[in-house]
């Protein structure tokens, strides 16, 4: 299939109800064809940007490019843009081919109905072309909701929270047909998500937006190695942040000094490269040993942070989660993968250490709490 | 950064298109409603205050400000204000007391039984269309003397001989019952029909009794089709005087409806027909507005 | 236990017991009407006079009666068509649209339910002796359309908001205009709310006799009529117009009920 997809340009898109502003002079560039997802709690603005759009909303400023066209203008109905929408909202009354058939009859395609079966074939779904939506399972309304967009081969295919009501299991699998499908239309999509894990295991550029602002963009990996604030470190998996002081710089290398403790770390992974700023390492880069013997990987250009106690233990398997208390630094968490069979108790002393060239740099003024899914 | 963005071209258009069509949608109604309720409140208020010119034929009334009209009404037939809101108020008990079962009854225990239900729901609609004063009517025959109700009663030494339920406020009330019966059950059973059956079931698991369940959680769940049902029940009651012409007598059982007809038809007393029916119309005002305060959803029906 | 059981069996017949009586209660006047219907009466309907079929037969022997139904007929039908109209329109733009005078039209439309007849009926009567206006056919129309139109909108009102409003922007999303996506998607939903609200239109138009009293001079609907003719005594015929009707109405919705009954389980086998 021909590939259909255009590029999307959001430029400096402002969206208020009232005095609430839900978006905040956000501007975005996908390239066409691109698996494109807006990451973000509830709340943060990203379907309201999706709405803008389908056209659905109208930007209180900003513009909205679709390939070279201006379409700010332009009603949802006159463009060339699709939703498989939350709550799929399948039309009750019509048959799931009708359902499919909607778009393109009223764009007057003349082979509307042969194209719709094709699209239910994409889906694995003919055989039900004939029920209404009513009679199908959450998974099999969610895959004609998307024939339903896909069919009419839009430039841009737009996604909100679609895997949303489906369960563990069944997410998983459509999160795969999902990726096979775009691969096949070659559409652009944009997927507006609140799970993280389900952005980065299927876009391949992630926007990470909170309060109305898109925080960073990347492709996930990045990301997630080298998150560029606090809140992306934190909502994109989890983060040890602790304040430190630049001491010395050499021009790509910098000494941090915190609780009478030293560590290094790449000025290119730093946001800030001077005075008090906030540094930040994933679980999983942290190795918790026995206090006083290094671990055996352990050498040039890793720090170690004596004085740690194990806090608390949970043991998922693969890894166990350690909570460790550091004296003038709070808690750490660490992932640990159970490759031996001896872990830590509650109570143990550790000293923890990390390579210093996994360590990132934050802002001083960054708010380490933020991001942090309240439970 | 944002600066102060004004709303822009493209979201004033599409407000504007909302707007407009929303507007065109709801103003042919409105103007009816206008022309055909507003005004004529308007008109009937003003006719109240009009006067009768000296010597002036029956029925030729000239715009006034006599508000004479009010307290010569309300002296009058202040007692048949009462007896009509009484007999209203009665009669919306008892409709709630008989429709809520039956609402309960094919909303609630027949759930799952659509052909039962619509076969009861048919019941409770389908006398709405064998006309209103046949049912009264026949209410009338079957409480007379010595119809089977009567002698039944009396047999069971339930009534003393000789009582008569016929031409007695009983009767009255009895046929307003009856008539309102369906609007007091219609909105019950919206409201039940549309309660998650899995709430009352929940309930049943955490109060175990059935009756319990019901009053904490069925019932206070209900309030809304509660309040809508009253409501429709009590205000047409209040304004009826067909069951007190044909079921009731020229004593104790006259309703303000009854007055108001017959002083525009018989007395050809325009002012003071205008006047009841503005002061009918301004007390249930109160009494809805208040009750919906009181009890109130936004929900009506 | 045992006592809980108890309680629970006393509230399992005591729904259906009282129920069952309200029930009774709703249907004798009607099986009363039906019988006398049959009866061999001569001019008035009073007492038991032997089963007959003619009243069935010749309906229209009484002088007026037929006239009065046809009147009936034609102003419930005229009624509901524009008050069903009107309703649903308002219906729609309240529920749907926001827009500057949207709250005084809400309470606008509340306030004539709050009104019984004999202010509705006093008030538009007031008016029309105001302008001089001639009672009749048209002024009985135009005060049941006023009558019912409140009743329109509060029924399709509470469809409508039972409706996803997504569903118009998949629509409107599907390349659907506003008045397509209304046509395709929005009306085809409401129909049922919209029937409902016809058929209760209908039904308070039919039966309504104080606003029709006020309204319609000389022109006379069968609730008139025999209210006229009560005092002498309802002609039997009445009862068969009035048994004639309950049959067809109850006729009709079983039919509906039947038929969807079955469509659906013919669709759950299919699955």
């Amino acid at each position: 299939m021909a590939a259909s997809g255009k590029d999307l340009v959001l430029e400096g898109i402002t969206k208020r109800f009232g005095d609430y502003t839900a978006v905040d002079d956000l501007s975005l560039h996908v390239p066409a064809g691109r698996f494109f997802a807006l990451l973000g709690p509830s709340g943060c603005g990203k379907s309201t940007t999706l709405r803008m759009i389908a056209g659905l909303e109208h930007p209180t400023s900003g513009r909205v490019y679709i390939g070279d066209e201006d379409v700010t203008a332009t009603k949802a109905h006159q463009r060339e843009v699709n939703t498989v929408f939350q709550s799929y909202a399948l039309f009750p009354h019509l048959s799931i081919l009708e359902n499919v058939a909607f778009g393109l009859k009223r764009k007057k395609v003349p082979d509307a109905v042969e194209q719709a079966k094709a699209a239910l074939e994409l889906v694995e779904l003919a055989h039900l072309a004939q029920r209404k939506p009513a009679q199908l399972s959450g998974g099999q309304q969610q895959r004609v909701a998307l024939a339903r967009a896909v069919v009419n081969r839009p430039h841009v295919l737009l996604l909100d929270e679609p895997l949303g009501a489906l369960d563990m299991k069944l997410r998983r699998q459509m999160q795969t047909e999902l990726k096979t499908i775009q691969d096949e239309v070659g559409v652009t999509f944009i997927h507006v998500t609140h799970d993280q894990e389900e952005a980065m295991t299927m876009a391949d550029t992630v926007a990470v937006m909170n309060a109305g602002r898109i925080e960073q963009i990347g492709p996930p990996d990045e990301l997630y190695d080298l998150p560029a604030t606090a809140f992306v470190a934190n909502f994109l998996g989890k983060s040890n942040l602790f304040e430190a002081t630049v001491t010395e710089s050499n021009g790509d290398w910098l000494s941090l000094s915190f609780a009478g403790t030293t560590t290094g770390l790449a000025a290119s992974r730093a946001v800030q490269t001077t005075g008090t700023i906030v540094a930040g390492i994933r679980p999983e880069k942290i190795i918790a040993a026995p206090a006083g013997q290094p671990p055996a990987s352990a050498g040039s250009g890793w720090a170690k942070v004596p004085g740690g106690r194990v806090t608390s233990v949970s043991y998922t398997g693969v890894s166990t989660e350690y909570e460790i208390a550091v004296q003038g630094l709070g808690e750490f968490t660490v992932f640990a993968q159970n490759l031996h069979s001896t872990g830590f108790t509650e109570g143990d002393q550790v000293d923890l250490w990390w390579e210093e060239s996994n360590l990132f740099g934050l802002a001083g003024d960054a708010d380490t709490e933020a991001g942090i899914e309240e439970v | 950064m944002s600066t102060a963005v004004q709303t822009s071209a493209e979201e004033k258009r599409a407000w504007r298109l909302r707007g407009r069509m929303g507007m065109l949608l709801v103003l042919p109604g409105f103007l009816f409603i206008v022309v055909f309720f507003a005004i004529p409140v308007f008109s009937m208020l003003s006719m109240s205050l009009y006067t009768q010119p000296e010597g002036a034929a029956t029925g030729v009334f000239e715009p006034g400000l006599n508000f004479g009209t009010y307290s010569a009404m309300m002296s009058t037939y202040w007692d048949t204000f009462i007896r009509s809101f009484g007999f209203a108020l009665i009669a919306t008990v008892a409709a709630l007391i008989i429709g809520y079962p039956m609402a309960y009854l094919v909303a609630v225990r027949l759930r799952g039984r659509p052909l039962l239900q619509g076969l009861l729901l048919v019941v409770i609609i389908a006398p709405f269309f064998s006309s209103f004063i046949l049912r009264v009517q026949s209410w009338r025959f079957i409480l007379a003397d010595e119809g089977f109700v009567v002698s039944t009663l009396e047999t069971l030494s339930i009534l003393p001989e000789g009582t008569r339920l016929t031409a007695t406020p009983f009767a009255v009330v009895a046929g307003m019952t009856y008539l309102y019966l369906p609007l007091m059950t219609l909105p019950i059973y919206a409201n039940l029909e549309r309660m998650d059956s899995r709430l009352i079931e929940a309930g049943g698991d955490l109060y175990a009794s059935g009756s319990q369940t019901f009053m904490r959680v069925t019932l206070p769940l209900s309030m809304p089709g509660i309040m809508a049902g009253t409501l429709l029940t009590f205000i047409p009651a209040a304004g009826d005087y067909v069951n007190a012409v044909m079921l009731g007598n020229n004593v104790n059982t006259t309703m303000v409806g009854q007055v108001i007809d017959s002083r525009f038809f018989q007395s050809v007393d325009y002012p003071g027909a205008a006047a009841l029916s503005s002061v009918l119309m301004v007390i249930i005002l109160i009494v809805v507005m208040a009750y919906v305060r009181r009890f109130g959803t936004k929900e009506i029906v | 236990m045992k006592q809980l059981a108890h309680r629970i069996d006393i509230s399992r017949w005591f729904v259906p017991v009282v129920a069952g009586l309200s029930f009774f209660y709703l249907l004798v006047p009607i099986v009363y009407i039906l019988i006398y219907s049959f009866n061999d009466s001569g001019r008035t309907n009073l007492t038991w006079r032997g089963f007959t079929l003619s009243n069935w037969q010749n309906p229209c022997r009484p002088a007026g009666l037929c006239d009065a139904f046809i009147n009936s007929l034609q102003v419930a039908l005229i009624a509901t068509v524009v008050a069903t109209v009107l309703g649903t329109m308002i219906a729609f733009g309240l529920e749907r649209f926001r827009f500057k005078f949207a709250g005084s039209a809400n309470l606008l439309v509340f306030l004539p339910l709050t009104a019984p007849e004999v202010v509705l009926g006093a008030s538009l009567l007031s008016q029309f002796l105001n302008l001089g206006v001639q009672l009749g056919m048209t002024t009985t129309v135009l005060s049941h359309i006023m009558f019912c139109i409140s009743f329109v909108v509060v029924t399709i009102r509470a469809r409508i908001a039972t409706l996803d409003p997504k569903l118009e922007e998949a629509a409107a999303d599907l390349y659907a205009s506003a008045s397509t996506a209304f046509w395709k998607v929005t009306f085809p939903l409401l129909i049922p709310g919209i029937a409902a609200a016809a058929l209760l239109s209908f039904a308070i138009s039919f039966d309504d006799f104080i606003v029709a009293n006020f309204n319609s001079g000389s022109y006379t609907t069968l609730p008139q009529f025999m209210y006229v003719a009560a005092r002498r005594g309802i002609p039997a015929e009445a009862n068969v117009i009035g048994s004639f009707m309950f049959l067809l109405a109850v006729s009709l919705v079983v039919a509906v009920q039947v038929w969807r009954y079955w469509r659906r389980r013919s669709l759950e086998r299919a699955v």
